[in-house]
């Protein structure tokens, strides 16, 4: 069966076998059902009255819908060893400052290595890319040492400060900069007696704003969803999500209350996705690596 | 840099040796290494050097306390001959990498596949129902719910009604569903940034480029895939696969929040927890460093040589 593909310009006639479309789509529905059905479930769970979650059989839908689990998670929070307000603000606080840095140090960072050619700007930037190349569990004896020697250990530093050389952002920015930034703008302005920092700033910032909130919104969700830290003792400077887990670890009782918090916590980065979703992808159809 | 810059810097590179003619060139765009300093310094400290002191402290034993004791391959030699979990570690680590990174990428690429000829809205939908696992901080955690050892689990407890089963079984204590269970929950969660660099990839091929392909022979979206699409996204393509590399031998969390630490017979023990005992709990810093040094080389050699592949194909 052809079917057309329609761009700005003109239409193509592509050439679809319908046993194709039948059998593409079975595999999408089955898969579909596979990532959504455990989601779905957490939101049942969190609906289900103490008497459905202890129900045998066990249902999967659920009969009548309370938002006592919420109500409860709240209580919960007042019980807690420090005031809950205090978890919040830390998760907030880290998640800001974090994630500013962040933004702030990767476009720099990024610009220059997108638009000035400097010798070594090859080296800096093939390191980038060999750092996504392992996780940070690898780096993780050696900082232990690097912030006792720091005396980070047990403050916020430990947690924001590295946070601004996560390299995944600057590699997409830089990358960005490279495929929407002009380099005759630039050339433009230098000309006109523009400092770099000035260029940087006013001219090739604002070209890549879908960069900028892509960075944004990986930086935030990684600090969001930061459990404990292994550099963190002191009680009032601990996470949300490290309270919640705490919270929902508390035995059966407390079932409901923990996809309660489970689906609060994933409201937040979901939410985020859907408003910036088409500048994410905008973002990522430059993310290629060449070589 | 203007034209007449641009003049004077290419008659005057001949009179000058290349240190030189680099010192000059340094001096001239000192501004670009005050841009990257902060982020470079920083990137320097928290990645670079542990990387580097790593490989240093795993020729030494070292608890923090006393001076590291230089003692060369001893070490390495304890963690391959005398170290029975760490062989069931990196077999496990490998078993776990070889499933989920090759299958989360291909699920990423032909999901993202499928779903470009959607319409735009329908898309931005599918798009999130397949995302939404992989940034949702813990909820992977839902899983052990559904399978819960306990009749009130809801797998336990459908597949008793069902009467496939007459007692319930305690999944994620089991040796041999452990494991299956921990890579179907990290695949789960693996959708993540190389699926949308692959739909963003798709979005971006000139779509006259199907047209010619069409007027060339291309008879059906096998072939295109094949013969257009694949070559055209080859960026996206390496760039993925660096992706789903990195992130197939970083699912030790989950392993952990799933199958408790350790988990039952070192069933689902990954290098990860093996690091975890040594670094995190008894402070044996040489030796974990050893552990993560290993780590490190297993994972950026298997990335080189599969991006190394990947840039082979198509040439």
């Amino acid at each position: 069966m052809p079917k057309k593909l329609r761009t700005r310009k003109h239409t193509v006639v592509l050439n679809r076998s319908v046993g194709g479309d039948v059998g593409i789509s079975i595999f999408l529905i089955i898969m579909g059902v596979f990532m959504f059905l455990p989601m779905v479930y957490v939101i049942m769970q969190s609906l289900k009255p103490l008497d459905e979650l202890w129900m045998f059989p066990p249902r999967f839908y659920v009969i009548k819908p309370t938002l006592k689990n919420f109500s409860d998670l709240f209580t919960l929070m007042g019980d807690s060893w420090v005031p809950f307000s205090r978890y919040i603000f830390n998760t907030v606080f880290i998640s800001v400052t974090g994630t500013f840095g962040n933004l702030l140090l990767s476009s720099m960072a990024a610009y220059a290595l997108a638009k000035i050619e400097f010798p070594g700007r090859n080296f800096f930037f093939q390191l980038i890319q060999k750092s996504l190349m392992f996780t940070a569990t690898v780096t993780g004896i050696a900082n232990f040492i690097t912030m006792s020697i720091l005396g980070w250990v047990d403050t916020y530093f430990a947690v924001i400060i590295p946070a601004f050389c996560t390299t995944l952002g600057l590699y997409l920015m830089k990358q960005f900069m490279d495929s929407s930034v002009s380099t005759s703008v630039l050339e433009s302005a230098r000309l006109d007696g523009s400092t770099e920092f000035r260029t940087f700033w006013t001219i090739a910032m604002p070209m890549v704003k879908p960069a900028w909130l892509t960075l944004i919104i990986y930086s935030f969700q990684g600090l969001w969803n930061a459990g404990a830290s292994i550099y963190i003792h002191s009680e009032q400077l601990k996470t949300l999500n490290y309270a919640i887990s705490q919270i929902v670890a508390g035995g059966i009782a407390r079932a409901g209350a923990a996809a309660a918090s489970t689906v609060v916590m994933m409201a937040v980065p979901i939410t985020v996705f859907v408003i910036s979703q088409s500048n994410i992808i905008e973002t990522m159809a430059s993310s290629g690596m060449k070589d | 840099m203007s034209q007449k810059t641009e003049a004077k810097r290419a008659v005057s590179r001949k009179d000058m040796t290349k240190a030189q003619w680099t010192w000059k060139e340094m001096k001239r765009n000192k501004t670009a290494y005050i841009m990257i300093a902060p982020f470079m310094i920083l990137f320097f400290i928290f990645t670079v050097i542990p990387v580097v002191l790593s490989l240093f402290l795993s020729f030494t034993s070292f608890n923090m306390l006393e001076m590291p004791k230089f003692i060369f391959m001893d070490n390495y030699i304890r963690l391959f001959l005398d170290d029975d979990i760490f062989i069931i570690a990196i077999k496990n680590t490998l078993i776990f990498a070889a499933i989920t990174g090759p299958t989360s990428y291909l699920l990423s690429l032909f999901i993202a596949w499928f779903i470009n000829e959607l319409a735009p809205k329908m898309r931005a939908l599918v798009t999130l129902v397949f995302y939404a696992p992989s940034i949702s901080g813990q909820v992977y955690l839902i899983w052990q719910t559904l399978f819960s050892g306990d009749a009130y689990g809801w797998v336990n407890g459908t597949l008793m009604r069902l009467g496939i089963l007459d007692a319930p079984v305690l999944w994620f204590q089991n040796e041999s569903y452990v494991m299956p269970l921990c890579i179907i929950v990290a695949l789960w969660t693996s959708l993540g940034t190389a699926f949308l660099s692959f739909i963003a990839g798709l979005q971006t091929i000139d779509k006259s480029l199907y047209e010619a392909a069409a007027v060339d022979g291309i008879r059906n979206r096998w072939q295109e895939l094949w013969y257009v699409t694949l070559p055209t996204m080859k960026p996206q393509l390496m760039f993925g696969a660096v992706l789903s590399i990195t992130g197939s031998f970083g699912f030790g969390g989950i392993v952990t929040a799933l199958a408790g630490f350790p988990s039952v017979n070192y069933a689902a023990h990954t290098i990860m927890h093996h690091l975890d005992d040594y670094g995190g709990q008894r402070w044996e810093v040489g030796y974990s460093s050893a552990i993560s040094f290993l780590l490190f080389l297993m994972m950026i050699g298997a990335n080189m040589a599969v991006t190394k592949i990947l840039s082979k194909v198509g040439q």
